[in-house]
């Protein structure tokens, strides 16, 4: 492993980081303001020239706050659980392309902080385990909406979890590799060639699957707060609070990339006008996140449930079954 | 509408009620999937969609920039009240008569009165507790003289309670009325200010 491999590296971990911290933050922005629009209201408007830096005074506003730990709250657990939810988001982030690859001075830069071959599968993955944070956080809580929330979150995420790996693996097949620049490269040849054409229900199932992911609003759950309060964030104040709502938000983007790759082409053939097409793309899924909250009621547990299993479970596998006859025969 | 059938709450052929039509609830499992393709390919869920959507693109904005932009209040609007001048001298409106002080019911306004070099009463102190005035308006309604008014001023933030209160507050100010900015309260028995008020002689 020679020393520019490691200094790459590092420089694109820490870009990312940083990139999507700032992203996250700006994430809310946008949704208050899109959220305003449609509902007639101008939103943030005060801070800064159009209440631009409404993110900044949120910001400093966390970072200052005491940070509170209730009395009987399991102290170690309750600690580490926004971590879990913040650095799980931004380690799934490590196999997603987020750029075609480039020349700078001779030297040619991948985007993506490790090309592993199972790419998907480790997003997935990571993504998965960063549901251990409101879980653990909500039952570290010791307070009953959290504990409620924890419950939501474990029940939730099997149910979705099947929905979303089942939907991905008639893509997969097609494409024959985990990886999400192989998965790009199989759809270079322009929009006539991208999976969503060939697997429109898979896409439907893995977009629905993605809103359970990150706990957006027809399944928003887990932090209801019309029902429990802030679910499993009730008890958390300052910074801490703040991670989880980094790692919602970096989510969503992180979320938004991969339909964006697997289904519409990503950043197709690596020109200047397929990276601009990949953030349009993406631009459009997290509009979406929003959308949906400002026109959509959310679902009760027990129909997410239900809806996991019963409708959108038999789904992925008729499709999964359909895509191996045709892909057999 | 007339309310006559309104006022029958039985449901039948010749009252406005009516009851809601609502589905029967399905039982059977093949039943209740039907019901989920329904609203599955009904398209209501994008019906949702486009309605956000359009007032975004709309963009008919609702919101009034508060300390910016004010409502509009009525002009009978209750508000921190206002002593007012006579248009033709200048002087105070106020008699010292005291009903205001007698009638008020949270027992607020307190008043001090002497009599002075022309024999006329005069009013030295009047004050109004704005903590506990209730804004009923009795102590306007009762004035025979329509010199307490409400005024339209009703952002009683401050940072002491005896603010506002102080008589040199509510007192039209003299450079204000000789600019004709004195808002006349347009109900009954107020004046018209124009040339044909006039002084009262007082010379006798
Ligand atoms: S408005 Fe009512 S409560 Fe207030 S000072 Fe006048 S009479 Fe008293
Ligand atoms: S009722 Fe009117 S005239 Fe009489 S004391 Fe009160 S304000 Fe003055």
């Amino acid at each position: 492993m020679d020393i520019a491999f490691i200094v790459e590296t590092i420089v694109k971990i820490v870009v990312i980081l940083l990139v999507f911290s700032a992203l996250a933050g700006f994430g809310t922005y946008l949704e208050r303001k899109v959220l305003a629009f449609m509902q007639r209201r101008l939103g943030p408007m005060h801070v800064g020239p159009f209440g631009l830096l409404q993110v900044a005074a949120d910001g400093i506003k966390l970072f200052t706050k005491e940070d509170i730990i209730p009395q009987n709250v399991v102290k170690p657990i309750f600690k580490i659980a926004p971590v879990i939810t913040a650095a799980t988001a931004f380690m799934a982030a490590a196999a997603i392309p987020f750029w075609p690859e480039f020349t700078v001075f001779g030297y040619t830069v991948h985007p993506i902080v490790a090309d592993i071959n199972i790419g998907i599968l480790y997003i997935l993955g990571v993504m998965a385990i960063g549901l251990y944070g409101p879980l653990l956080g909500g039952m570290a809580s010791a307070n009953k909406f959290s504990l409620i929330s924890a419950a939501r979150s474990a029940a939730v995420f099997i149910s979705y979890e099947v929905v979303s790996g089942l939907s991905l693996l008639a893509p997969l097949m097609m494409v024959g590799s985990l990886s999400l620049i192989d998965i790009n490269n199989y759809q270079a040849g322009g929009i006539g060639s991208w999976i969503v054409w060939s697997q429109p229900v898979a896409f439907v199932l893995f977009w629905i699957a993605a809103f359970a992911e990150t706990g957006r609003t027809p399944f928003h759950l887990i932090a209801n707060d019309h029902e429990i309060i802030d679910g499993f964030g009730t008890e958390y104040s300052g910074m801490r609070w703040g991670l989880f709502f980094i790692g919602e938000y970096a989510n969503m983007f992180f979320i938004s990339f991969v339909i964006a790759i697997i289904f519409l082409g990503g950043y197709g053939d690596g020109t200047g006008l397929g990276v601009l097409g990949l953030l349009l793309k993406v631009a459009f899924f997290f509009f979406f996140f929003l959308w949906t909250r400002a026109a959509w009621p959310d679902v009760r547990p027990d129909q997410l449930m239900w809806l996991c299993w019963k409708v959108l479970m038999p789904l992925a596998v008729i499709n999964v079954v359909i895509t191996g006859f045709v892909m057999m025969f | 509408m007339h309310s006559e059938p309104l006022n029958d709450r039985n449901v039948s052929s010749n009252s406005t009620y009516y009851y809601v039509d609502i589905e029967e609830y399905p039982t059977q499992g093949w039943d209740k999937f039907k019901r989920v393709i329904k609203r599955t390919f009904k398209g209501e869920l994008f019906v949702g969609l486009w309605v956000v959507l359009r007032e975004m693109i709309k963009f008919d904005i609702h919101t009034v920039q508060y300390p910016k932009e004010k409502l509009p209040i009525g002009p009978r609007y209750r508000a921190v009240h206002k002593l007012l001048r006579l248009w033709e001298s200048g002087y105070e409106r106020c008699i010292g008569c005291g009903l205001c002080e007698k009638i008020c019911i949270s027992d607020c306004i307190r008043m001090d009165t002497k009599i002075d070099e022309n024999s006329r009463k005069e009013v030295t102190e009047y004050s109004i507790n704005l903590g506990r005035c209730i804004f009923c308006g009795y102590c306007a309604e009762v004035c025979p003289e329509l010199a307490i008014v409400h005024g339209q001023r009703y952002e009683n933030g401050s940072e002491q309670r005896a603010h506002f209160v102080i008589k040199d507050d509510m007192l039209t100010p003299l450079d204000l009325l000789t600019s004709g900015q004195q808002a006349e309260y347009p109900g009954f028995g107020s004046i018209t200010p124009n040339e044909s008020v006039k002084k009262t002689p007082l010379a006798y």
